[in-house]
């Protein structure tokens, strides 16, 4: 008997070949859950990673949806974030879920994505540092963990905190208008191990996608310091 | 978070980080790495703050739980005034979470901590939705002066009457209060259960003593809030849910939903256990361990029960358990004896989208002489079929159910009598009082309609003394013990009353 790690109800794995030949996965949800979480298959925007299923054909062009042409429209972004690659639609459950993790604090209910997550790592972006998109100090604290580290972690390689965050009370002052008219907002910089992504192919690590902006702000901020290119992968999209 | 310690005057005194004064050595380490913890000596002219001392008197808190600085806090318990208590304790491998009672291995886990710099710094899964507790969180707790309430002010101003009935297990309360043990009362459903309790509420409160009324459900919590500050005007009253605004004021009532008793310790002198045998606080054993805790130790446990489960009824029936019955309705009726009825294979004609014909008519007949109704249906899945099946024939029926975002509206249109017929899954089965109401169970023979279950469905009918033959039908595909046991419960109870 497995306990569901969302609901703790009591259940059985179904027994299938993969089963019997041992190669099934980790079931960490009951089937109830299991069932709420909405994989994301078939046709996706090329960048984003969003899935077309779900999307009203009028808000996309061929393999990408709009958001990501305007983003790809704009000088000051466009390639900044090569892709991004999601595991899950964002829906009310997911929602429940990550907020479950970071708000309540239930750092346990990350193993119960390990194994999808290492999949997308190995197929989309063997080989690149990892680096998890950060929590200011502050933030980190109140939390006691930051979730996104705990998602890199289950890749099983090395993850490297490239990036702090900085208060936005701080930076404010610091902002030209220039700076503010270019949504150069700083919530980023280099960390002091920075060099560690000089020259490399880096994918960033967060729970969610949902405008792209806070990853792409991260994303610059790698670029600058001579990142050769940067992706993402999240829980959520 | 982490703490320093080191001995003043014989005693080892733990100092937040953050407070560390300058010319002490000691490394800072987790909260659960403290090898000795001290609470300074109580000291009576030390002035402290009235308001952290209602906030905090008789509970067991996390930081976060107060609105008050760490220096605040610091200073009460460098006074005496308050104590830390491990949240999470280890014995032997195993650990046990100090706030629920969380010992299932399967429910802890652990992160490496931002606050504490431990690797691994334990958990409770089970209580998260309260706050975390980890190890290197402790639990706060008052020790400094007791809370004081006004008693001249407390007074009961009911004027109703009680039945002979609800008289007997009235006093059997009111001689028992100020004592301590267990009471239960075994009032028939509409017995007038929550009057029965005023005379003995009021002679605690009177003697300075701190009570809870403790339910399963936000709604009766709901429904006592405004019955009870109509006849207890002068005393401070909470009403505790989830979700309810958080109070942090030394109420000397407190009317709370199970669940949320897990934040209180050694708080009550009296305890009433509405519903024992309702879910959740029978089903979670939990739930049980957080009463035990919220009490004082020489406290009075009083549980009120229409239908208590065999465990209990054991103990009564043995002597083991003081109890009063109260086998009567407070307007002298008897209750509805149900009737059985055979309606063939049910899953099967659902299936075919048809519903038996004596159900039919049942419903149909109940529109004729226009009698409201709730059919009782044994899940969600059959309740969509049948509510679907029957809104085609008969326009104006509802259905409901827990996750139903318009439960509320619908329990308030059928209370108004703008609902004819609402079907509903269990969910209605206790506290919904509908003046000239029939019922009626489909599949009656399901598990998921117990004996008391039943006994509780059946106690729907009849409930007012211009009406107090409501008539109660279990349509079955084939007779439960269950079912057996309820009518026989009925009768018994019927004939305890010499009716």
């Amino acid at each position: 008997m497995n306990y569901c790690l969302y609901c703790d109800e009591g259940f059985y794995e179904t027994v299938s070949w993969s089963f019997v030949l041992g190669i099934a996965g980790e079931m960490h949800f009951c089937e109830g859950c299991s069932s709420s979480l909405e994989r994301i298959e078939g046709e996706i925007c090329e960048i984003c990673g969003r899935s077309f299923s779900l999307f009203p054909e009028q808000y996309r062009q061929e393999n990408r949806c709009n958001d990501c042409i305007h983003w790809e429209e704009d000088v000051n972004w466009r390639g900044v974030l090569v892709k991004n690659r999601s595991l899950y639609v964002y829906n009310d459950f997911l929602k429940e879920l990550i907020s479950r993790l970071k708000y309540r604090g239930d750092a346990e209910l990350v193993m119960g994505f390990r194994q999808e997550f290492r999949k997308i790592y190995q197929h989309e972006f063997k080989g690149f540092v990892v680096v998890p998109v950060p929590l200011s100090q502050e933030r980190h604290y109140e939390r006691g963990f930051n979730q996104t580290q705990l998602l890199a972690e289950l890749l099983g390689v090395e993850v490297e905190h490239a990036l702090e965050r900085v208060l936005h009370e701080k930076k404010q002052s610091k902002k030209s208008r220039q700076e503010r008219l270019e949504m150069k907002e700083t919530i980023f910089e280099l960390a002091n191990n920075s060099k560690l992504v000089y020259g490399k192919s880096v994918v960033l690590v967060d729970d969610v996608y949902t405008t792209g902006a806070t990853l792409r702000q991260a994303s610059r901020v790698l670029k600058e310091g001579g990142a050769l290119q940067v992706s993402s992968m999240t829980l959520g999209r | 978070m982490r703490f320093v310690s080191f001995f003043v005057d014989g005693k080892s005194l733990a100092v937040p980080e953050v407070l560390k004064p300058p010319d002490v050595s000691a490394v800072p380490v987790s909260f659960h790495k403290l090898q000795v913890l001290d609470t300074p000596d109580f000291s009576e002219v030390s002035p402290f703050s009235a308001e952290l001392q209602a906030s905090l008197s008789g509970k067991l808190l996390l930081f976060e739980e107060l609105p008050y600085s760490i220096d605040v806090i610091h200073e009460h318990y460098l006074n005496g005034c308050l104590a830390y208590e491990k949240g999470i304790e280890e014995a032997g491998g195993s650990f046990v979470c100090k706030r629920c009672g969380n010992d299932k291995p399967r429910l802890f886990s652990s992160f490496s901590c931002f606050r504490c710099k431990e690797k691994e710094c334990v958990y409770c899964r089970k209580c998260l939705v309260m706050g975390r507790v980890s190890q290197c969180t402790p639990l706060v707790r008052w020790c400094g002066a007791e809370l004081e309430w006004k008693l001249d002010e407390v007074a009961l101003t009911w004027t109703g009457e009680l039945s002979a009935a609800q008289r007997k297990a009235s006093d059997g309360l009111v001689s028992r209060v100020g004592g301590k043990g267990e009471l239960l009362i075994w009032a028939v459903c509409g017995a007038g259960k929550t009057e029965v309790l005023f005379y003995g509420l009021e002679r605690a409160l009177k003697t300075g003593q701190r009570v809870c009324l403790a339910t399963p459900r936000t709604d009766v919590v709901l429904e006592l809030l405004p019955r009870l500050r109509k006849v207890f005007p002068g005393i401070t009253l909470a009403g505790l849910y989830g979700g309810s605004e958080e109070k942090l004021d030394g109420a000397q009532l407190v009317v709370s939903t199970t669940h949320q008793l897990f934040r209180y310790r050694d708080a009550f002198d009296l305890v009433v256990v509405d519903e024992v045998d309702a879910f959740p606080y029978s089903y979670d054993s939990s739930l049980e361990h957080a009463v035990h805790q919220a009490k004082k130790k020489d406290a009075l446990i009083v549980y009120l029960s229409a239908t208590p489960g065999r465990k209990m009824k054991k103990r009564a029936v043995a002597g083991g358990l003081p109890h009063v019955k109260i086998p009567l309705r407070f307007h002298g009726f008897p209750l509805p004896v149900p009737r059985f009825v055979w309606c063939g294979n049910w899953k099967k004609r659902l299936k075919k989208g048809r519903l038996p014909g004596n159900v039919m008519n049942w419903v149909e007949h109940q529109l004729e002489v226009k009698r409201q109704g709730f059919l009782f249906v044994p899940s969600v899945v059959a309740l969509h079929q049948i509510v679907a099946l029957l809104q085609a024939v008969f326009p104006g029926i509802e259905g409901v159910h827990a996750e139903d975002p318009e439960r509320k509206e619908k329990v308030m249109k059928f209370r108004k009598g703008e609902i004819s017929i609402l079907v509903t899954t269990t969910i209605l089965e206790r506290g919904v009082t509908v003046p000239f109401t029939d019922v009626a169970v489909f599949g009656a023979e399901e598990d998921i309609f117990t004996e008391s279950a039943l006994v509780q469905i059946a106690g729907r009918a009849g409930r007012s003394k211009d009406d107090p033959a409501g008539e109660v039908v279990f349509f079955h595909y084939g007779k439960t013990s269950a079912m057996v046991d309820a009518k026989r419960h009925i009768e018994g109870m019927n004939r305890e009353a010499g009716l």
